[in-house]
């Protein structure tokens, strides 16, 4: 009978896997464009929205999220990073969008974690029957810790992510300055001699009459 | 009493199922791409189902046997990992060989004529120790609860690892690049001090003649 019902309760467990659940999306968007995701929302459930602009332009966007009545709980304009929990208040599909109709040209990298629910607990073992020994106990700690660390690789990643993205937009814009100012300097050079040769050839005839 | 409990927890369970990740709309031409950086050796398991505007009801089929999926995976040196047509639900399961940006595009099969009608498509893309389903190893290797804790941990630990491997080989790429964009710099304004100097040379040079073979010197 005991373990009936521990198998029971490992089958709804690995169920219940789903009770909380987060995504991680990175998409592009285009210049002037707006991109909405929708989820699906129980009441009084935790959620937790991060983004995070990884390239284009001034590495901004406007964020808005909207409660299945419509109503706006949520707004950034031209934010670079942020993060916002909320509560649930009605059932319902929930709407965040990204919208970079601002931009007329810049083309945009974003990272986006939509966390429903709370941090989940260890995968396949969320509720217990009896009470947790040390042992068991101290594995969810250090699965709390690890999820803690994870969560910060994500970020450094990200502004690893950024710096580099930066830093290879600046190289070529440097090459491409460099092969201007290349071509102006000798434009100039040769411009000059020939504008000076020109005003002397041209005084001479007229010297002379 | 026990047995009802665990029946609503079961239902809760059940309605909170896969079909309420999360979702988007797409035009039925349109392609959807998204970005996963991820380390060398990690799987990824990438849930989806697709919906077609229903007009005459104003909602979304539940099911659309007639609509299939493109799914592209492209690895950070642009090789086609994985690219088939797959039906409008599936689950599509890959793993890395090379670190970096993954890109997953997903597009429909439908013909082009069709276009102007929507697509719902919900999505759930696990990257990880997050992709392993441990309902699946618990019954495979007959493991107690507090070895599959251990289990997971390490499967974290070892996660982490790699991505912390990764880091290591970004900030060394990164790294390169500031430090050759830094000797490229210096070489040329070097070269840029030289042709400088040579054109103001040349220029005085080609005037002096010039000057004296109009004798005006």
């Amino acid at each position: 009978m005991n373990t009936q019902i521990s198998y029971n309760y490992l089958f709804i467990l690995v169920l219940s896997l789903y009770t909380s659940y987060a995504t991680e999306l990175t998409f592009e968007l285009p210049d002037s464009a707006k991109e909405c995701f929708h989820q699906e929302i129980h009441k009084n459930t935790s959620v937790t929205l991060e983004f995070q602009v990884v390239t284009g332009g001034q590495y901004d966007v406007d964020v808005s999220l909207q409660d299945p009545r419509g109503q706006v709980i949520y707004k950034q304009i031209k934010m670079q990073f942020d993060s916002h929990t909320f509560t649930a208040e009605h059932t319902g599909v929930y709407v965040v969008c990204f919208s970079n109709e601002f931009s007329t040209f810049s083309h945009k990298l974003v990272y986006m974690d939509f966390q429903v629910g709370d941090e989940q607990p260890l995968p396949g073992l969320g509720e217990h029957v009896t009470v947790m020994t040390q042992m068991e106990s101290s594995a969810q700690d250090i699965h709390k810790a690890l999820t803690t660390i994870l969560d910060y690789q994500t970020h450094h990643r990200l502004r690893e992510a950024q710096g580099r993205k930066r830093a290879e937009d600046l190289n070529e814009r440097v090459l491409w300055w460099s092969i201007m100012e290349t071509v102006a300097v000798i434009t100039i050079a040769v411009g000059q001699v020939f504008v000076l040769k020109n005003f002397f050839t041209e005084r001479k005839p007229f010297n002379i009459k | 009493m026990r047995n009802l409990s665990l029946l609503s927890l079961f239902l809760v369970c059940t309605l909170f199922g896969y079909g309420h990740s999360l979702y988007f709309h797409i035009g039925e031409t349109e392609r959807k791409c998204f970005i996963e950086e991820i380390p060398d050796e990690t799987n990824v398991i990438v849930n989806y189902k697709v919906e077609l505007y229903d007009p005459r009801s104003g909602g979304f089929m539940p099911s659309s046997p007639g609509i299939g999926m493109h799914v592209e995976v492209r690895d950070p040196d642009d090789k086609v990992l994985l690219s088939r047509v797959y039906s409008s639900e599936g689950k599509i399961s890959f793993t890395s060989h090379t670190p970096g940006e993954h890109v997953i595009c997903m597009y429909s099969n439908s013909s082009a004529w069709f276009s102007g009608s929507q697509l719902r498509v919900h999505l759930d893309i696990q990257v990880g120790e997050h992709a392993v389903n441990y309902g699946e190893v618990v019954q495979k290797e007959k493991l107690s609860e507090l070895q599959l804790r251990v289990r997971q941990l390490l499967d974290q630990v070892e996660q982490i690892t790699k991505e912390q491997n990764y880091q290591r080989y970004r900030e060394e790429r990164f790294r390169q690049t500031s430090e050759s964009t830094n000797s490229r710099v210096l070489w040329w304004s070097v070269t840029q001090t030289a042709v400088l100097l040579a054109m103001g040379a040349w220029q005085m040079k080609h005037l002096k003649s010039f000057f004296e073979a109009k004798k005006l010197v």
